[in-house]
């Protein structure tokens, strides 16, 4: 294979607007190519799922997005049968067994949608820690050998394999059945470069300056010790926030930048740990 | 760096590969023999004469989680640059090992707060020898024997674990609390057939609307407060970490800490790495000073967070020997008002389990008429016996 694959990779996630780091695109790079899934980890709010939404637009295929959550059961994730439409049937044209439970009578759920496709797309399972340990048990047979069993109608094998990207930010510990099957990157807060070229490329148009201030400051902050760092998202919206308000310097209207920081901090136990003293201070060593 | 300059039986690739993955289970992480295939697959999506492209590709394949993130870089070094920073990997395999004998002459180790990555010993090499553990079956004969000390002669890494298992059992037997019953519900496993047919009437006979009915979860959430005072200090540890197995067990549990003052320490808990929040929270509680004023403590709880964490589906547990420097009837007040908040409350005292304790101590009388159970908790076994004491509850 030529040089640099996961390079020219990276370069293409940027142009979408998606900064990654090396690793990241590697990770992408060895899922394409191998064609296993890959378990993005990190804290909130660093662009998990939009790895998975840039990576999408990039193909040109279609996402199918699975939100865990507790109590997840495959009627939710994989299929259902349409009773209503079978009972209909039965009583409408008297219909057989075998036309009950066929292809009509289906509800596709995002799994199941995910393996049936023509094109192969992106299948994103966010959150996969919130869902519980059964369901995670589930996923294993699919995430191995793409195919799914319906006791009804057989295994259907998978039409197109899709790109599976999984996601976890640590609710609960996955197991190591699920983690031996994944490829694994973790995503960390950005660096002060990767997080100034994201907020050129995703954020409003800026000073130089101004940004250097904001991006000082979020990554103050995020050495603090607070419940909820913030995160890039955060970041993003206090600067739309900062620069809706005219702003042009942080140092010149504290007022208005302490009130702004409802965009960044959101706890109340996160408001009181980062009173004026210490936006002051942290303020003016970026400053 | 200079590379790594291997023997000359180490020929070709899929060689060095298998000595790589080697080292890297040898250093705590599970790999099988699949993964030395994969990752000479990976190799071969990649260009695998770079160096750098190499190190990230097996990285993404080879690391199962954050923990294994952080030192695969070393681990990648010590093997292919012959770099010097060896002993952080060997260190990690030698304190597994040793982690497993009893650690009476090894009191350097059990520094407080002491993370055990890469301070440890700087043993150079592979570190094969001292793995293969030469009293490896003697270990066996011990742990049984571990199990039943006081808690105050443990504190190495297996009680540890011991006592997480411990508490991730407890809450699983406290949290799965199932109905009998089953309600109509939205989405359930079952079809509600009695309803489906009465709403049928009004469709001619069509059952067009289908009801469905499923047993209600009635989880129970644990709410944790673990003294760490001077008396308990050398509880503390065990505790901790049983309460760290409740929090993990559960996203909704709670944890706090109190010795004259109460924090709330969830958050901290959460903390994926065992050893490293044991630390931070060691830290945390040694800042205070060695006195205890539970019912301080307790009243400030009533106060400030019962109202957030406490329903009638939420057990207390306490974990305490009741040695108080407050007033007693103190102590008495602040339960009996968290006591009409909250479902029940378990008192846990690793003094109830020594032969002549009697619970006479002024606090411990006058808490005694509003608890549910006193139970002992000095050994991890008493940790572990709760189970039944708690499905019962």
């Amino acid at each position: 294979m030529t040089a640099g694959t996961h390079i020219a990779l990276k370069e293409a996630l940027g142009r979408i607007g998606y900064v990654a780091d090396d690793s990241l695109a590697m990770a992408l790079h060895l899922a394409l190519s191998l064609g296993r899934p890959l378990l993005l980890e990190g804290p909130a709010g660093v662009g998990k799922t939009e790895v998975a939404k840039a990576l999408t637009e990039h193909l040109g295929a279609r996402l199918i997005r699975l939100q865990c959550y507790e109590g997840l059961d495959a009627s939710h994730a994989i299929y259902e049968w349409n009773y209503q439409r079978q009972l209909l049937a039965i009583r409408a044209d008297h219909a057989s067994e075998e036309a009950l439970f066929s292809d009509r009578f289906l509800l596709k759920r995002p799994l199941l949608e995910a393996i049936t496709q023509h094109d192969p797309p992106v299948l994103l399972i966010d959150e996969i820690d919130r869902a519980d340990e059964e369901f995670e048990a589930y996923l294993l047979e699919i995430l191995s050998d793409f195919q799914i069993t319906i006791p009804e109608i057989g295994t259907i094998a998978a039409s197109a394999r899709p790109v599976v990207i999984l996601t976890a930010n640590g609710t609960r510990d996955l197991s190591d059945a699920l983690r031996r099957r994944c490829l694994y990157s973790y995503i960390d807060y950005p660096t002060r470069e990767t997080e100034l070229a994201i907020l050129a490329r995703r954020g409003p148009k800026l000073e130089a300056r101004l940004a250097r201030q904001i991006v000082g400051v979020v990554q103050a902050l995020r050495r603090e010790d607070l419940e909820k760092k913030p995160g890039i998202a955060e970041m993003l919206d206090w600067s739309a926030a900062l620069a809706g308000l005219g702003i042009n310097d942080l140092a010149e209207d504290r007022a208005a930048v302490q009130a702004t920081l409802v965009c960044l901090l959101k706890t109340a136990a996160d408001r009181d740990a980062a009173p004026a003293e210490v936006m002051d201070r942290i303020i003016g060593k970026v400053a | 760096m200079g590379v790594t300059r291997f023997p000359a039986r180490a020929e070709g690739l899929a060689d060095r590969m298998t000595g790589f993955i080697a080292h890297l289970r040898l250093n705590g992480m599970k790999l099988g023999p699949g993964e030395t295939a994969d990752a000479l697959v990976v190799l071969g999506a990649v260009n695998a004469t770079d160096p750098a492209e190499a190190r990230l590709a097996l990285k993404s394949l080879i690391v199962p989680d954050a923990e294994g993130w952080r030192h695969f870089d070393e681990l990648f070094d010590a093997y292919w640059y012959n770099g010097g920073k060896t002993r952080t990997g060997t260190a990690n395999a030698h304190v597994r090992v040793q982690s497993a004998r009893p650690r009476l002459w090894q009191g350097h180790l059990d520094a407080p707060g002491g993370g055990g990555d890469g301070d440890g010993e700087s043993t150079p090499g592979q570190g094969e020898g001292e793995a293969e553990g030469i009293d490896g079956r003697l270990i066996a004969t011990r742990t049984d024997n571990l199990h039943k000390r006081d808690l105050r002669e443990l504190m190495d890494e297996d009680s540890r674990h011991a006592a997480e298992r411990a508490a991730l059992d407890l809450a699983r037997a406290i949290r799965d609390r199932r109905s009998r019953r089953r309600r109509q519900a939205r989405r359930g496993a079952a079809l509600d057939l009695r309803r489906t047919l009465r709403a049928s009437l009004a469709r001619g006979g069509e059952p067009i609307d289908l009801f469905r009915k499923q047993r209600p979860d009635r989880p129970m959430r644990i709410v944790a407060l673990c003294d760490v005072s001077g008396s308990m200090q050398p509880y503390a540890r065990v505790f901790l970490a049983f309460v760290k197995g409740l929090i993990d067990a559960d996203t909704t549990a709670d944890a706090y800490l109190f010795h004259t003052r109460l924090m709330r320490v969830t958050g901290a808990l959460r903390d994926h790495d065992t050893l490293r929040a044991a630390g931070r929270l060691s830290l945390m509680a040694e800042g205070f000073g060695g006195g205890t004023d539970i019912g301080a403590s307790l009243t400030a709880f009533a106060d400030t967070c019962a109202s957030r964490a406490l329903t009638r589906r939420t057990v207390v547990l306490i974990l305490s020997d009741g040695y108080c420097t407050g007033a007693p009837d103190n102590l008495a007040r602040a339960l009996s008002r968290i006591r009409r908040k909250a479902g029940r409350i378990v008192w846990l005292n690793p003094l109830l389990g020594w032969q002549d304790y009697a619970p006479i101590a002024a606090a411990m009388a006058a808490a005694l008429p509003h608890l549910d159970a006193h139970l002992p908790a000095n050994t991890i076994d008493a940790l572990a016996a709760l189970e039944p004491e708690f499905a019962r509850l």
